[in-house]
């Protein structure tokens, strides 16, 4: 059965596939160098500790910068702003897509239209030029960058909520609890979302790598947060150097790259773990 | 299809465009200073700011403001841009058509080979041929556009002087006729295999499920239980497999124009990339206000015709 609440008992079972074990270990890696980045690389990431565009060697494991700045201590840094706007534009895209798509299925009828159409059009709005946009008008700033990303990324989620709770509303177990007499608010917080949040996980980890990727692109054409540490950031200022010092390139984007596809893998081991009619690894 | 299906569909259209205009409208009056200096920059002289505020109607009541720019907008006006000082529209319009070949080229590729990879990995299903596509459209799924641009950049242009570096033509030769058409070929298989390289993984993926799903119906097993070859079976399959890329194709289309955006910027491609680019940095509203409008438009023409031929090749679809 689809939207199984068993699923979050059984993440046990998620290691069982290379994928899912391959995506979990990534992205708690993820997490882990966000959190610990203070501890593992106690640095100034803009600070010039070295030789300009040195090589990688044992004192800068990923070389240095145009400006002398050691790579490595640059992205363990970055982590930490690419965690932040993922999270924070997900649980923002969260709060909105599973409230949206709960009110739609459980309101069948004019509420039901209405939040289907407004769905349709923010799936609509280029996220990447809107932000663009935006940046551009109010300056640039994380906090502005996770409202428009937030406030736009929501539909996916809210289409998959809305579907969970239309096929949940008829089951017998709600129409038990309507007939002991429970309130909307209940039926719904207590019966029908628990159901509807497994699936709404996997678009919800698949939304996540897509900003990470949307995130490194805005910094880099120059429109992240100056005063933070970023992959896209130094991405952009490894473009002039991609003759002369190729580590300043490949480093970060290698981040990027692994964190995307940790969420990915993980947002398929759910899928899996969910809907036992997909194509199963072999 | 029918006639009214359409009509229903097209009708869709207005509202979406309404919608995306007062998101402009909104984005710019509700920055931080005055309208007029969103839209005229920072350094025009009283007389300039005076021809933008009665060009946009600035000077009265907001819901006329919004009226008024509705009806710019629409008839093509997008205000003048900063830097260039000539309208938006035309500046944008002589940028559109190598964004355009780089595009098409792109989809054109991914959709071609990922086809057939997904068909090759469905029909060896769980040997190693299969898990190495599947790994490697994983990955290609993954890279952030720039850096597989760059990382082809390095590899196949710096490094084995294959291919060159940036640009859509070569500037210190001259040529015309078909070696012209040679030339920008030769500079444009680098951007258009990595623009391809994340539909190309979808589209596989895609693929690849489509025809093991197809595989596994009644149809399939009467066609090989009649004795059809095996490539004949898959030929049957793969005309039902093919329907959910259609709609993946067009919901994708925001994203395709965005990763355009961004490989063009490494290569050095002389697209709306290059413009977004220059119009960030020197913050030209105007212009980054139109790129937003002709995303937009592009999308919501992808899901059009994307619905529009969902429709005619599923003749179960139709208006209730």
């Amino acid at each position: 059965m689809r939207g199984s609440i068993r699923a979050f008992g059984t993440s046990d079972m998620m290691w069982r596939t290379p994928g899912g074990a391959v995506g979990l270990f990534l992205t708690l890696a993820l997490i882990a160098l966000a959190l610990l980045s203070n501890t593992l690389a106690p640095a100034d990431p803009f600070a010039s500790i070295a030789q300009p565009l040195s090589p990688p060697s044992r004192a800068h494991a990923f070389g240095t910068d145009d400006l002398g700045r050691d790579v490595l201590t640059a992205i363990i840094h970055g982590a930490r702003t690419s965690l932040l706007v993922a999270a924070s534009v997900t649980a923002l895209a969260a709060l909105i897509g599973i409230g949206v798509g709960a009110l739609a299925g459980y309101r069948v009828g004019i509420v039901d239209d209405v939040l289907m159409r407004v769905t349709d059009f923010v799936l609509v709005i280029p996220r990447f030029f809107l932000a663009v946009v935006v940046i551009a008008l109010f300056g640039a700033g994380i906090d502005r960058l996770i409202l428009v990303l937030g406030l736009t990324s929501w539909p996916a989620i809210a289409r998959v909520v809305r579907a969970q709770t239309l096929s949940l509303v008829s089951r017998e177990f709600v129409d038990a609890a309507r007939a002991l007499g429970a309130t909307d608010t209940r039926v719904l917080l207590r019966y029908v979302l628990p159901g509807a949040l497994p699936p709404a996980l996997v678009v919800i980890s698949i939304n996540a790598a897509g900003v990470i990727l949307l995130e490194a692109g805005l910094s880099f054409i120059g429109l992240g947060d100056p005063s933070r540490m970023s992959w896209g950031y130094l991405a952009n200022n490894a473009q002039r150097f991609l003759r002369v010092a190729w580590w300043v390139a490949v480093f970060p984007g290698a981040a990027i790259a692994l964190s995307v596809l940790g969420l990915n893998l993980l947002g398929d081991a759910l899928n899996d773990l969910l809907d036992p009619r997909a194509p199963r690894p072999t | 299809m029918t006639p009214r299906y359409l009509l229903w569909r097209l009708a869709q259209v207005v509202p979406a465009v309404a919608g995306i205009l007062v998101i402009a409208f909104v984005a710019v009056h509700t920055a931080p200073g005055d309208p007029v200096l969103a839209l005229a920059g920072e350094h025009g002289d009283a007389a300039y700011y005076a021809f933008i505020r009665a060009k946009f109607g600035l000077d009265r009541p907001l819901p006329e403001q919004l009226l008024v720019y509705i009806g710019r907008v629409v008839s093509g006006d997008l205000g003048l841009s900063f830097v260039h000082g000539r309208p938006v529209a035309a500046v944008v319009a002589e940028r559109l058509p190598a964004t355009l070949l780089l595009i098409g080229t792109a989809l054109a590729l991914s959709t071609t080979i990922g086809v057939a990879l997904g068909v090759l990995a469905a029909r060896r299903a769980g040997r190693p041929s299969d898990l190495a596509l599947r790994t490697g459209a994983l990955l290609a799924h993954a890279m952030p556009s720039f850096w597989l641009a760059q990382m082809a950049a390095i590899a196949l242009a710096l490094g084995t002087g294959w291919f060159p570096v940036q640009g859509f033509t070569d500037a210190r030769r001259a040529f015309a006729g078909w070696r012209y058409m040679l030339d920008v070929a030769h500079h444009l298989v680098l951007p258009a295999l990595v623009l391809a390289a994340a539909e190309l993984a979808l589209t596989t993926r895609l693929t690849r499920t489509g025809v093991l799903e197809a595989l596994a119906t009644d149809y399939a097993r009467t066609a090989r239980a009649k004795g059809l070859p095996e490539r004949s079976v898959v030929r049957h399959a793969l005309r039902n497999a093919l329907l959910p890329i259609v709609t993946v194709i067009g919901s994708r289309a925001g994203l395709v124009v965005t990763g355009a955006v961004l490989v063009e910027t490494v290569f050095a491609w002389p697209g709306l990339g290059q413009l977004l680019l220059s119009s960030v940095q020197t913050r030209d509203v105007p212009v980054l206000l139109g790129l937003f409008m002709l995303a937009s438009l592009s999308v919501i023409t992808a899901n059009l015709l994307t619905d529009l031929a969902y429709a005619w090749l599923d003749p179960r679809i139709r208006y209730e």
